[in-house]
């Protein structure tokens, strides 16, 4: 067992050692060693079925990984880890669900809290700020089920900071937003770690809403994965290897298509 | 024209002060729990649990023991077997289908072979808050302060996991374990409820009033005290109503839920303007008003 090492700048906020994802004999991928620093933005590309969100999961501590070990702040992964934001992917609300949009934020901020639920003034508060700095504050009292995706995405950025984290990990975010939405969601996420030093890893499909603001990329293909810059990884030489296959990277018009990849279902081919 | 004898009346409200008391707590709790059971999607649950509560008490009734208790052996048993076995909505429901019928047919079995007085067998089904006697009375009253204290205590992450799971999972809430404990309470108010208003009609103070209540607000702390309102309203007011003529308080209290639950809708239209669309800004809200 290692030493929980004292969270120091230097310290990385994420580490995997050797992790492995395995369903039953299917091994998804082994020997994952990645750490994350304060203020970086990864991003986890792969086709569906690579276990990207396992992945995320397993920083959650809500996944076992086969083998290896994830420490989060120098200690081992666990549930409800308070340094940790959490951003799913947008779903619909059914239509009459008893949420005002400060309320989705309230419960990041006591949601957690047993005991008699009375409001604090301090909790008003920070509700009242988080929805100010995510520009929610004008829409923040209609029903959630009345919200467009994209605003109920930067509600979900406001709930996941709720406590400050020093790492926030995000799980397809920007999935069926439009792209006006999808830049201001991102651009949040970005200003976060940027003020903040917030770690982000952030898992996507689709590289390109992010691709100016990510350091490094985790790619999973099948049984295989690869890290490094966008420029190292995004290339037809790299993933062909990664794949096995012949693989085409194309850039055009800003945007980073990767076409013929195997096991790609038909939308793999605008993967990255 | 139903006349009334106020004299009469003083009188028999004294006699039934405690039923007004035991139902009055039942209508709080009940309205309290609905919130939790709409957000949960589990009215069909209520039901289901409902039955088999009415076949415990049955069963003890025929094997003279406590009702209260078979009441909530048999609602605990049917807590169970949905909280492990119908994680998910559509499995749950199918679960339910097939436990309510067997509960119902068990129930009239044991009925069937009890001897005793036929008012006690209906009271089951259809209320009888006036016959429980007194011990039975503080039972109720007790486990309803225990199911009040301990959804307090749970509450906020028991509201989480409903609204909003995946994050409310990642944030370290047990779902699990919070489920678990949510069907138990769930159960005891179920077995609560059978005896007041009858195993037939314990939607109308675990559903209604909290169906009532989400149609005119959305907001976290308005929902549970209408819909606390709208159940102390309906259990004490069909009581109180009931008592002025000779027929039974279950029809008073599901009248008086139902017409509720009408006149919210009615609000809601109101509220709303008919129309389904938020205004974008403060400024043609006025328009539109």
């Amino acid at each position: 067992m290692t030493t929980p090492t004292p969270s120091t700048d230097l310290a990385p906020v994420l580490s995997i050692r050797g992790g492995a994802l395995a369903f039953g004999a299917r091994t998804l991928w082994s020997g994952l060693d990645l750490e994350v620093r304060a203020g970086e933005f990864i991003a986890v590309l792969g086709a569906n079925g690579t276990g990207k969100t396992s992945l995320l999961k397993a920083m959650l501590g809500e996944q076992r990984l086969a083998a290896g070990e994830v420490l989060v702040d120098g200690h081992p992964a666990h549930r409800g880890h308070r340094r940790i934001g959490y951003i799913p992917q947008q779903k619909i609300v059914a239509p009459g669900t008893p949420l005002r949009g400060r309320d989705l934020v309230m419960l990041g901020v006591n949601g957690h809290r047993y005991g008699p639920p009375i409001t604090t003034r301090a909790d008003r508060e920070r509700v009242d700020a988080l929805l100010a700095a995510v520009g929610a504050a004008h829409y923040a009292d209609q029903p959630l089920g009345s919200l467009s995706g994209g605003e109920q995405q930067r509600l979900r950025v406001a709930q996941s900071l709720a406590d400050d984290p020093a790492l926030l990990l995000c799980d397809e975010p920007l999935m069926s937003l439009d792209l006006h939405h999808q830049r201001g969601v991102s651009e949040l996420i970005d200003a976060r770690r940027r003020d903040h030093a917030t770690a982000v890893v952030f898992v996507t499909h689709d590289v390109n809403p992010v691709l100016g603001m990510v350091d490094r990329v985790l790619y999973l293909a099948h049984g295989a994965f690869t890290i490094g810059a966008p420029d190292e990884v995004l290339r037809s030489d790299v993933l062909s290897g990664l794949y096995g296959t012949p693989v085409d990277v194309i850039r055009t018009h800003g945007r980073v298509v990767v076409v013929g990849a195997p096991e790609g279902d038909h939308h793999h081919e605008v993967v990255a | 024209m139903i006349t009334v004898d106020w004299a009469t009346y003083a009188q028999l409200l004294g006699l039934v002060q405690n039923s007004i008391i035991a139902a009055a707590v039942l209508g709080v709790v009940g309205g309290l729990i609905g919130v939790f059971v709409m957000q949960r999607d589990m009215a069909f649950a209520v039901h289901g649990i409902s039955e088999l509560s009415f076949a415990g008490a049955a069963a003890a009734l025929l094997l003279g023991v406590n009702v209260v208790a078979g009441s909530i052996v048999g609602s605990l048993i049917a807590a169970a077997i949905i909280g492990v076995l119908g994680a998910r909505a559509r499995e749950r429901n199918s679960i339910i289908g097939v436990l309510m019928p067997f509960g119902l047919g068990l129930g009239i079995l044991f009925l069937a072979l009890y001897p005793g007085r036929s008012g006690n067998k209906f009271g089951l089904l259809t209320g009888q808050i006036i016959s429980v006697d007194l011990p039975q009375l503080r039972l109720l009253l007790a486990l309803s302060v225990v199911v009040l204290v301990a959804l307090v205590i749970i509450w906020r992450p028991l509201a989480f996991d409903s609204l909003d799971p995946e994050v409310a999972s990642a944030r370290g809430v047990p779902g699990r374990t919070l489920s678990i404990v949510f069907m138990v309470l769930l159960g005891l108010t179920v077995a609560v409820s059978v005896q007041v208003i009858g195993a037939l009609l314990v939607l109308a103070l675990l559903v209604t009033p909290a169906a009532a209540a989400l149609r005119v607000s959305a907001s976290p702390v308005l929902v549970p005290l209408l819909s606390m309102v709208f159940g102390l309203v309906s259990a004490v007011g069909g009581i109180l109503l009931a008592l002025g003529g000779s027929l039974p308080i279950s029809p008073y209290i599901t009248t008086i839920s139902f017409a509720i639950y009408l006149v919210c809708r009615l609000l809601e239209r109101r509220l709303k303007g008919g129309a389904s669309r938020r205004p974008r800004t403060p400024a043609l809200a006025e328009v539109a008003r």
